[in-house]
């Protein structure tokens, strides 16, 4: 299995967890949304190169839809969500960026440790996808955990979400149902997420979360 | 016959589908309610269909004696719901605090939750089970935002972000199980139809299926509201629609609960996998404890009554955690009388809301005084859910009570705490709400819709007295295959 095709699969999922790192220290909306660009973009080639080992046409489309939605359509709304909620302030990181990158490295080493353990049964290509896209999934929490602001939390589930496309393209056979599914859930949740940061723009005049807090706090008064 | 089961089944499924994208366009508001009891007036009789004429199991859906009677229930509460939906959102319009295009988008939204639901509780497919929650996850996003104002929207921010959390960690589980099953089922669909799961359970590598329940069980659980996953529940009820809490409430949390259920039977399929028992005990307890500790402090009556919801989710879990006949048996029973009388309080607080023009309790006083139906309703909903006989919680309660004393006395000590804060908290609570000195604040005039809260809790009283020889039969059986 030590092939070349097995290193180029290793290196595409792994350029995902480094770009999931990427994501944790942005401080500016723009690149933020850039570098998630660029993160769905590593999905897409992943996913595809899995498509081409496993000879999975089905997973083309996934990575097709991952390309078309992920990597153009989402962060091109959300660049044009930006410009018209005129957010071009900094995004603060809660915590500092070194506390951001112990946490998360110590999060991928937990991701390798329960992951390769468990799966000794299945193929090596399988596990090194499923540890890294749990690793990915933790990096997203971890920025969600982290940011107040309404953007990053988008931006950390979404990156959470690709993850579980890697672990589901990973996962030798997996029917086509949760793949479009999750395309699906996707395309709507940014509708979701576009209605509300507008109307939470209107309301707080801000997409800080922090904002929402306070304004909690003053109500159980 | 089974022609027939199919014929019931897609009907679920296309009824509320249909009625909902039909709901979407623009019509008279009047007509938009009468389609959507009608349409899920369908849905319940084809429910009830579903219990004669079985259809046969395939790779997507399924129906057998445990979902079927969720079915049901759910159909019924859903039907039920539309009636208070109808006079409740009328009132909303009337007061200006909808417009008719929200309402449009709310009957809509309704059917489209139904959908989600139903498809949920008839998966047979694990894919399609994480698809239908997910689905009901932002339809309810999208209900619990309604009201646009800052309270609601943050409400809905943290259901969808906390809701959207869970349904991650429940797909990461979901593709685990797919993993754990692939060696020994092969590749594609049959891996991931339920049924065939359970029948090769045993031959799975039991560290995944681990791995995979604890996924699965956070990320379900977070939608079954059980702590420490539970910060959108209260949030939620209390800032959506009131028809929304009950069904979030009696429906909803049935369904998320009914997932983790299933993938419980799987793991006691497989005698090496971890018990799943003593987790589900520790976040039932853990939720029923919080809940009842946290009721006390309650301004806001609908709030007062999702934590009760995150506590009697807890009872639940915990039943079902304890495993084996009776314990089951109790849980089942507990999951219908919580919906019934949970709904039925919630149609009770919609219309005492909107009587008063506000949610706080220390505005609400001496109910029975001043509108003797609306406060008799909450008195006999409250006197139910705190668990006092005569209505059936109290049954369900006490077999839980008892069936943990038989078998592990120490863990009754706190569910019996537990269960006893939440009784005087609520208690005390009504006793304000429905006999204290009414003050004189002018009441507004509602039509209010009494009907649903009256059938509701007179089914919890029949219960309570005598259950038809069938239904617990067929609840024994359930139990057993419950394990």
């Amino acid at each position: 299995m030590h092939s070349l095709a097995f290193d180029i699969a290793h290196a595409l999922a792994g350029s995902m967890v480094v770009l999931s790192f990427l994501l944790l220290y942005q401080d500016r909306v723009y690149a933020l949304l850039n570098v998630f660009a660029l993160h769905s973009l590593a999905l897409a080639l992943a996913v595809g190169w899995q498509a081409y080992l496993q000879d999975a046409h089905h997973l083309y489309v996934t990575a097709v839809v991952a390309l078309l939605f992920k990597a153009i359509a989402i962060p091109t709304a959300l660049h044009r969500i930006v410009r018209r909620l005129d957010i071009h302030r900094t995004l603060e990181v809660v915590g500092g960026v070194g506390r951001d990158m112990l946490a998360g490295a110590a999060l991928v080493a937990l991701a390798i440790m329960v992951m390769l353990p468990v799966t000794e049964g299945s193929n090596a290509l399988a596990r090194q996808d499923l540890a890294f896209a749990l690793a990915v999934v933790l990096l997203g929490l971890l920025l969600m955990v982290n940011r107040h602001n309404a953007i990053s939390l988008v931006i950390g589930f979404m990156s959470l979400e690709n993850g579980l496309v890697l672990a589901a393209a990973g996962a030798l056979g997996m029917p086509l149902v949760v793949e479009i599914s999750v395309a699906f859930s996707v395309l709507i949740a940014l509708i979701v997420i576009g209605v509300f940061l507008f109307r939470i723009r209107e309301r707080f005049d801000s997409v800080d979360m922090q904002a929402m807090d306070t304004f909690r706090e003053g109500r159980r008064k | 016959m089974s022609a027939l089961g199919a014929l019931a089944m897609t009907l679920l499924l296309v009824v509320p589908a249909g009625a909902g994208l039909g709901l979407l366009r623009p019509a008279d508001y009047r007509r938009g309610a009468r389609l959507s009891i009608a349409a899920t007036l369908v849905s319940l009789l084809a429910a009830v269909t579903l219990i004669w004429a079985r259809p046969e199991t395939n790779l997507y859906l399924q129906v057998d004696d445990f979902n079927i009677y969720l079915i049901v229930l759910n159909n019924f509460v859903s039907f039920t719901t539309s009636l208070f939906s109808a006079t409740y959102i009328a009132h909303e319009l009337e007061t200006g605090k909808l417009t008719p295009n929200y309402l449009r988008f709310y009957h809509a939204m309704y059917q489209a939750l139904v959908f989600a639901m139903n498809l949920g509780l008839l998966a047979n497919n694990i894919g399609l089970l994480w698809v239908a929650v997910e689905l009901a996850t932002l339809v309810t996003v999208l209900m619990v935002g309604l009201y646009r104002t800052p309270a609601a929207l943050e409400a809905a921010w943290k259901y969808f972000i906390l809701g959207s959390l869970g349904i991650a960690l429940a797909l990461f589980g979901t593709i685990l199980i797919y993993l754990a099953a692939q060696p020994v089922m092969g590749q594609g669909l049959p891996a991931m139809a339920w049924d065939r799961l359970l029948v090769h359970a045993s031959k799975f590598d039991p560290a995944l299926l681990n791995l995979a329940f604890v996924f699965l069980l956070l990320g379900y659980g977070t939608k079954a509201g059980l702590v420490p996953l539970h910060a959108w529940l209260p949030d939620a009820h209390a800032e959506g629609p009131t028809p929304i809490s009950a069904v979030l409430s009696g429906l909803l949390l049935n369904v998320a609960l009914y997932a983790v259920l299933r993938f419980k039977m799987l793991m006691s399929a497989n005698p090496s996998a971890l018990a799943p028992g003593p987790l589900m005990i520790m976040l039932g307890l853990l939720s029923l404890l919080f809940a009842g500790l946290m009721l006390y402090r309650r301004g806001d009556i609908k709030r007062l009554f999702a934590y009760s919801s995150i506590e009697h989710m807890g009872i639940m879990s915990f039943a079902f955690g304890m495993g084996g006949p009776l314990a089951n048996f109790a849980g089942l029973l507990h999951m219908t009388m919580h919906s019934l009388t949970k709904s039925a309080i919630f149609f009770a607080v919609g219309h005492i809301s909107q009587v008063k023009g506000t949610q706080r309790i220390s505005t609400i006083r001496g109910l029975t005084a001043t509108h003797p139906l609306l406060g008799w309703g909450l008195v006999a909903g409250v006197v139910a859910i705190a668990g006092m006989p005569p209505f059936g919680v109290f049954m369900s309660e006490f077999l839980v009570v008892s069936s943990t004393f038989a078998r592990q006395p120490w863990l009754a000590l706190p569910l019996v705490i537990g269960l006893l804060l939440a009784f005087g908290t609520l208690l005390w609570r009504l006793h304000g709400l429905a006999f204290g000195v009414p003050d004189n604040a002018p009441a507004v005039p509602i039509k209010a819709s009494i009907w649903p809260m009256l059938i509701h809790l007179g089914l919890v009283l029949l219960a309570g007295i005598w259950l038809p020889g069938p239904l617990v039969v067929w609840f024994h059986h359930v139990a057993v295959l419950l394990g």
